[in-house]
């Protein structure tokens, strides 16, 4: 992250700028500043103070210090949320990793139409999530489903699947679809993060016996782990504060069973037009999110080995 | 592997080590399971084209028409999706919004992105790190707040609502993935160019953005990407139906009663994945780089 390269010439031929540097940058800078403190800093601070608030649509609130806080504790649908919203992002991303690492390590592979493979596994990524999840609601469609079809046809099951109208089938349909949105980011990044491995270290570890596993295990894996840690990382966080898929496929339900915090806080503050209360359920996400962003800034941040530097 | 075996392989093969492993185990644990990941990844965009083409009767009735093809395809539900529906303005809803969205965080990060890795003003790191920070909030936990906001000002039902709020989540990404382009162009230019008198903003106009188009590209296709894609701030900002984006106005607007007119939905998802579809095919290398370049740092 840090340049602190050729300082020295730079800083003297700056210095003739230097009075008018911090003008300069204050002037590049404030569009950016401008837009952020605005729409990103101050609703911040707008939604914390709101989760304070009993806050209706089309009626400015009064403080009401903890009440909306007090009555979410005793709420078990709130509960219930963020156990869903737990399950879904620590099975999806479990899921997500494995798979994408695997889809990473076989495009890495010496392949025929490597490009053109890269290009097709990342689309389900480009594409709006709104559109391919309307797609996954027809597959999933309770009578016309292509799945329970083709499952009867083949003669595994006898009679249809009720994906989204039973609570454990709705949980992992939804897990299920947002494993297919999100496998071609994990492979990607990884694939990139693999493409930087020298292969001579391969070729080093294989003459000293290694095999096929101890490959994997002691060469990629030590060396991919920094961009693993990011990936997922930013992997973790989308999914957690996942809204779109969930508000296509079954708003919530069945009986509140494929909640999360985001539509549950959706559901309440826009629909139900308790912004305050919708607030303090988005406010209750954050220390889950600062929990993920600093385990893995600390738990899984770079080694100066892996730099090529000393232990 | 006999020795014959390897010596065949190695000739010619620039892979690496792949000659080590025969044909017939590299098609089991690779092409097998390569496959399996295509189809699984590809399927759901194989039966939104064929759902969006086939007439309503072969839709339900798999027992005469097989559910993967379509007999006598129709175009009846992109007609209706064109002409008897808002479809075609929530597409110019979206063009404009985007583009706009996408223009005004570009500019602004342009200059944020110069002034934080070139100018190095005192405090440019840690607005460096702020502009990190500010790319993992979530949307998630903004769209209360910032509805009160946008209605307070005025912009509620208006595209200028979305395309205010979008820079929220692309000033910080495209800032964060110019900074990382600006760094990799040689100090050397600016100063030779400093020296033969050129201002600072002809420095940036005449050096770094010529020579920083590659990531231009990249943040302008990737930011498009996501403003179409975005929903959640479109859902709660926009009321009437003539101002809508794709996204929203497919899922509220062609969902109506408990008969869902799939052909329909399947064909507005499509029409509305086609264009960031024909924008990526033109810049896969682009959107790769962006993609793994934000998360390299």
């Amino acid at each position: 992250m840090a340049t602190e390269t050729v300082t020295a010439p730079r800083s003297s031929l700056l210095s003739r700028m230097a009075e008018s540097r911090g003008f300069l940058s204050f002037g590049f800078m404030l569009p950016a500043a401008a837009l952020l403190l605005v729409f990103l800093t101050y609703p911040l601070g707008l939604g914390v103070w709101l989760g304070f608030t009993d806050t209706r649509v089309g009626r400015p609130g009064i403080f009401i210090g903890l009440e909306n806080y007090e009555y979410l504790w005793d709420d078990s649908i709130f509960w219930l949320s963020v156990f869903n919203t737990l399950l879904y992002t620590v099975t999806a991303s479990i899921l997500k990793f494995m798979l994408g690492l695997w889809l990473a390590l076989l495009l890495n592979e010496n392949l025929p139409f490597k490009s053109f493979f890269r290009a097709v596994v990342l689309l389900p990524w480009v594409v709006p999530t709104v559109l391919s999840a309307i797609a996954f609601w027809w597959i999933y469609d309770s009578q016309f489903s292509i799945i329970s079809w083709a499952l009867i046809e083949l003669g595994i099951i006898d009679h249809r699947i009720n994906f989204l109208g039973d609570p454990t089938n709705a949980r992992a349909s939804v897990i299920a679809a947002n494993v297919w949105r999100g496998i071609p980011f994990v492979a990607i990044t990884l694939l990139a993060g693999l493409q930087t491995i020298p292969q001579s270290l391969y070729e080093a570890a294989t003459l000293d016996g290694a095999g096929k596993w101890q490959l994997f295990r002691y060469v990629t894996l030590p060396l991919l782990t920094p961009i693993i840690a990011i990936t997922m990382t930013f992997s973790v966080l989308f999914t957690f504060t996942d809204f779109q898929l969930i508000y296509v496929l079954t708003r919530g339900g069945p009986v509140n069973a494929t909640h999360l915090m985001a539509t549950l806080s959706f559901q309440r503050g826009i629909s139900g037009g308790q912004l305050g209360e919708g607030a303090a359920i988005a406010v209750a996400m954050i220390p889950f999110l600062l929990a993920a962003i600093l385990f893995s800034y600390f738990g899984l941040q770079r080694r100066k080995w892996q730099q090529g530097g000393g232990d | 592997m006999t020795v014959t075996e390897v010596r065949k392989h190695a000739v010619g093969d620039e892979g690496g080590m792949g000659y080590l492993q025969s044909v017939p185990r590299r098609v089991v644990t690779i092409y097998l399971p390569l496959l399996i990941f295509v189809i699984v990844l590809l399927f759901p965009f194989y039966w939104m084209a064929i759902t969006a083409v086939k007439p309503n009767e072969q839709m339900t009735n798999f027992n005469d028409y097989s559910p993967f093809w379509v007999v006598s395809p129709t175009l009846e539900h992109i007609k209706y999706l064109l002409f008897q529906t808002s479809y075609p303005g929530w597409l110019l809803n979206t063009v404009i919004i985007s583009t706009a969205a996408t223009f005004l965080s570009l500019l602004a990060s342009v200059f944020a992105a110069y002034a934080i890795e070139r100018l190095r003003f005192s405090g440019s790191r840690q607005v460096g790190l702020g502009i990190f920070l500010a790319y993992l909030v979530p949307p998630s936990i903004l769209f209360i707040p910032l509805s009160l906001m946008v209605f307070n000002l005025g912009l509620y039902d208006t595209s200028f609502a979305l395309i205010l709020t979008y820079p929220t989540f692309l000033v910080p990404f495209c800032t964060w993935l110019l900074m990382g382009y600006f760094r990799s162009i040689p100090f050397e230019l600016e100063e030779c160019a400093l020296i033969d008198g050129a201002s600072r903003w002809q420095i940036l106009t005449k050096i770094i953005l010529p020579l920083s188009v590659p990531g231009l590209i990249s943040a302008g296709i990737f930011a498009f990407t996501l403003s179409w894609n975005e929903f959640i701030y479109a859902l709660t900002f926009i009321q009437s139906s003539e101002n809508k984006t794709v996204p929203v106005g497919v899922l509220t607007e062609l969902v109506r009663s408990d008969v869902y007119e799939w052909g329909a939905l399947m064909a507005g998802a499509l029409i509305g994945s086609l264009p960031v579809v024909i924008l990526y095919s033109f810049f896969v290398e682009h959107y790769v780089s962006s993609m793994t370049g934000a998360v390299k740092e």
